[in-house]
């Protein structure tokens, strides 16, 4: 039995440890904001907070997140306007939306590191998360107006 | 109208039954707008929207709904995967209906052609086959409200001016709001379209301004939006399927033991699949039935499979490319001839030729196929993200033997779809499913592997092209062979030739002023599905085509761009069927002519914007490209840096679109700039490759497509402004295809090398 905290609420877990964080998320808790792109960490649709930091869920067991504080997208502002959620849609960021959540997560999690940050930084922060549409220029000109910093 | 239901659980009258499209060439028809050439002959041709199945409805009963308090909700009949579509089409409708866009909400139809019209969302076809069609709704909706209002003060409809969500009557001073007269306008006649009275251009509210943010923002940005992988249903299962690794493959044996151990699985199924051409039904498949997906995908690993694989075992990607090779260095099939080719290249003062390759590409959307299905008393429901979702509820009443009737398709947002999800085997996977459960709903979830192996990819193929210059530096002769496995293959057995809609993109539809010119299809067969994927044959053949104008251009020590102004020659407006283009996008030849005048307005324009011909530092340079496609004109100006190991970044990107008249100006340019982030993808590291007739590619790491680091880093987008009377173009697809060749064009400028083989990936680290 694991406890963990999700979006503030106190859970507990029983079930194979092995399954990823997302799919204990998406199918146990019905929280379907975190989405799933490729199961190996490499496109970043998955993307939560663990402790504050940025992390795959698909590739994070359930036996590591016992006693950890774990945050959705549904849970980073309780009424969707944290700057960044602001700023994609004040820069219409999306186009069919679906990697966004990670995106955001991904962005946020780099403000709380840098609060403003440089073109290399956001790049480097970022690359991890792939959107096919190809909404990149406009994800950097969000973080900068969520972040404060004026476009080159 | 308050009393006109948009739920989707409305039982439908009046279907009409319609023939089975598998398996014949009539279901191609149907997924890319071939017009329907099997009607009489003496039946007038019909285009556009009209020669699509089940053409157009534009009855605001069916669209628009106002309930008593005002509230206005207009149901969207087109697929929204990121273009914009659930934004666009019902701000057309509220544009002419007056309304108050705060007081409007988005509903998504149903998969019911019948009722809703064609809702098969592909080929850039949704702006430009409904803006007139919701244009016209949302006045006969307007007049409706005007009317009533008229009845209830007793006093002539011409007194009575819908206004921002109210009916004023000007002599009186009084007014309405919708909602109170929404009722009792439902009841009137719909207007006949001799009556309708559009609004002129000047008094639109919202098209053209660009000032609406999409509708969906704030459910996407706070991950509530839900996509096909969002579904929920009670007691819903979780499934997951192995298929054939091979296209044409077929289950030898399987041994379920050590799946049906794995804690959370409830079933094991074989899927029987579909032979070739197997259209959009399942693969043969071994699925895993549990109560989650970690579960399902637990047993599915556990699975002991052995597959036969049948005809396309052998299929090898190098090879294929040899093969290829081979047919283009031999004439083939004359697809389109003007002049001697042969007698002209003799005398020229130079000759050159060149020979291109683009590998297989697959669409990847971010969302993988998923759907779920239920079956209840014999009726099937299914929630999913599908580009068509009639053509889903065809498939699923043909394979689950019922009718379309008993079937009811709820559409999502799509997670990304680019042609990947116009075909909906995911679906009948599904359906199949849940009978197999006793009608529990199932959803069946691709991973990307799934995905990558199981995909309907873009063609492969080999562009030969062969020109003769004259003395003057000017093109006396061209000849072009374009080899690839045909699309076709998915409806037919064994086509060796491109269809009509493949010729027509940009191939034998070149809009080039060369006095002697040939265009040859040599033959090549399909070994596995081939598909469509956004912007379609377009690619390799702007890919080539753009590449060589400016290796013409260098051979006749020519400015590219001004070369490529001279290839395309004065301005004029060329018929279609002059160019052997029988397709032409299934519109109207003489209302969408190629009108190289407003190609060569964007080529001069993107040149301006972008500074072309101002000197530019050492391991720099631009490129250049422009294509006509999806009946809309698009140039590109790339600008590379190479530095001194090879790595190719890109500083600014700028593209002009002439798609006529613009309805939303921020999503075009959003379209716009997306297609220019894909298609730098594309070409950088964009490859599906086979061996053994598998696809090697197994996820992201190996099939790379664009991050963020190797983006463009500014992309500027310039519109050409159009005529609201004149036809609108497409947006999704037409500016993916000149991107490619701009970028080649402009490592060449910057480097002296020339990539003619995609993806590029670390060619420029060689030598």
């Amino acid at each position: 039995m694991a406890s963990l905290t999700v979006n503030g609420v106190p859970r507990t877990y029983d079930g194979d440890g092995a399954m990823p964080l997302l799919w204990y998320l998406r199918d146990e808790l019905n929280m379907t904001g975190t989405k799933f792109g490729c199961g190996m960490g490499l496109c970043g649709a998955c993307t939560v907070h663990l402790d504050g930091a940025a992390v795959r869920a698909c590739s994070m067991p359930m036996s590591a997140v016992a006693g950890k504080k774990i945050t959705t997208i549904e849970g980073l502002d309780a009424k969707g306007q944290h700057p960044l959620q602001v700023a994609w849609r004040d820069n219409g960021v999306p186009q069919c939306g679906y990697c966004q959540a990670g995106q955001i997560m991904q962005a946020a999690a780099l403000l709380k590191q840098s609060a403003r940050p440089t073109d290399a930084e956001i790049d480097t922060a970022m690359s991890g998360n792939i959107c096919r549409c190809g909404t990149y220029t406009r994800i950097k000109a969000a973080i900068k107006q969520a972040a404060g910093v004026k476009e080159a | 109208m308050s009393s006109i239901p948009t739920s989707h659980d409305e039982p439908r009258v009046g279907q009409v039954s319609r023939r089975a499209f598998i398996g014949t060439t009539g279901g191609f028809a149907l997924a890319l707008g071939w017009p329907a050439a099997a009607a009489a002959d003496d039946a007038p041709k019909k285009y556009g929207a009209y020669g699509m199945p089940n053409g157009v409805v534009e009855n605001p009963l069916v669209f628009v709904a106002i309930a008593d308090d005002g509230l206005v909700t207009i149901t969207c009949h087109r697929a929204e995967m990121g273009q914009g579509v659930r934004t666009g089409v019902p701000m057309i409708i509220a544009d002419e209906l007056e309304a108050d866009w705060s007081r409007v909400r988005v509903v998504q139809a149903v998969g019911d052609e019948a009722r809703f019209g064609n809702q098969d969302t592909d080929g850039s076809r949704t702006t430009r086959h409904f803006f007139m069609p919701m244009r016209r709704c949302g006045a006969s909706a307007r007049q409706m409200l005007e009317a009533a209002a008229a009845a209830r003060w007793n006093v002539p409809a011409s007194e009575v001016v819908a206004k921002n969500h109210q009916l004023l009557h000007k002599p009186t001073g009084r007014s309405l709001g919708y909602g109170e007269v929404a009722a009792d306008a439902a009841r009137l006649p719909v207007p006949a379209p001799a009556d309708l009275r559009l609004k002129k251009p000047a008094e639109f509210r919202y098209i053209g301004t660009g000032k609406l943010p999409i509708v969906d923002g704030f459910d996407i940005t706070t991950g509530r939006a839900v996509y096909g992988i969002d579904v929920l249903q009670p007691d819903m299962l979780h499934a997951v399927v192995a298929r054939s690794p091979v296209f044409g493959g077929t289950l030898r044996s399987v041994d379920s033991a050590a799946a049906l151990k794995v804690p959370g699985v409830v079933k094991v199924v074989e899927i029987k699949g579909s032979p070739i051409p197997s259209a959009y039904l399942p693969l043969p498949g071994v699925a895993v039935i549990a109560n989650n997906t970690w579960a399902a995908m637990q047993g599915r690993a556990a699975l002991k499979l052995e597959w036969d694989a049948g005809p396309n075992g052998s299929y090898e990607s190098e090879a294929y490319k040899a093969g290829m090779q081979a047919s283009a260095a031999k004439p083939g099939k004359v697809v389109r001839t003007s002049g001697d080719v042969d007698a002209a290249m003799k005398t020229a003062a130079k000759t050159l030729k060149a020979e291109y390759y683009m590998p297989h590409l697959t669409q990847a959307p971010m969302e993988p196929p998923v759907a779920t299905a239920a079956m209840k008393d014999g009726r099937f429901e299914v929630w999913g993200p599908f580009q068509s979702p009639q053509a889903v509820r065809r498939d699923v009443a043909k394979v689950m033997g019922t009718d379309e009737a008993h079937v009811t398709v709820h559409q999502t947002l799509l997670g990304g779809g680019f042609g990947r999800k116009s075909k909906g085997d995911y679906a009948t996977e599904a359906a199949l499913l849940s009978r197999e459960t006793g009608g529990k709903p199932v959803k069946v979830q691709w991973t990307r592997d799934d995905d990558l192996h199981h995909s309907f990819y873009h063609t492969v193929s080999v562009e030969h092209i062969e020109a003769g210059i004259g003395a003057d530096g000017k093109p006396v002769a061209w000849l072009h062979r374009s080899v690839g496995p045909t699309l076709l293959a998915l409806f037919m057995p064994d086509p060796k030739q491109e269809s009509p809609i493949e010729l027509g993109m940009g191939l034998a539809n070149v809009p080039f002023a060369v006095p002697n010119l040939r265009v040859e299809n040599p033959e090549a067969a399909a070994h596995t599905r081939v598909g469509w994927y956004r912007s379609v044959s377009n690619l390799p053949h702007a890919f080539a085509i753009q590449s060589f104008v400016c290796e013409m251009a260098n051979a006749a020590g020519a400015d590219p761009k001004d070369y490529l102004l001279e290839l395309l020659g004065p301005p004029r407006r060329i018929d279609p069927r002059d160019v052997n283009d029988t397709w032409n996008h299934g519109e109207d030849p003489t209302a969408y002519p190629i009108d190289i005048g407003r190609l060569r307005r964007v080529t001069t324009t993107v040149a301006k914007e972008a500074n072309w011909g101002k000197p530019l530092a050492k391991g720099r340079g631009k490129g250049i490209a422009a294509h006509y496609s999806f009946t809309t004109y698009v140039a590109t100006v790339v600008e590379v840096a190479v530095d001194k190991d090879g790595t190719i970044t890109v500083p600014r990107v700028d593209i002009c679109v002439d798609c006529g008249a613009i309805v939303n100006p921020e999503r075009v340019r959003a379209q716009m700039e997306g297609a220019v982030a894909m298609g730098i993808g594309n070409a950088l590291t964009g490859e599906i490759t086979f061996k053994d007739g598998r696809v090697q590619q197994d996820n992201f790491h190996q099939f790379e497509v664009l991050r963020m680091s190797a983006a463009p880093k500014r992309i500027v987008v310039h519109m050409i402004p159009g005529d609201y009377d004149a036809p609108l173009g497409g947006v999704g697809e037409p500016g993916v295809p000149p991107v490619a060749p701009a970028l080649c064009n402009a490592i060449f400028a910057a480097t002296g090398k020339r990539i003619r083989s995609l993806p590029i990936r670390e060619q420029l680290r060689e030598a």
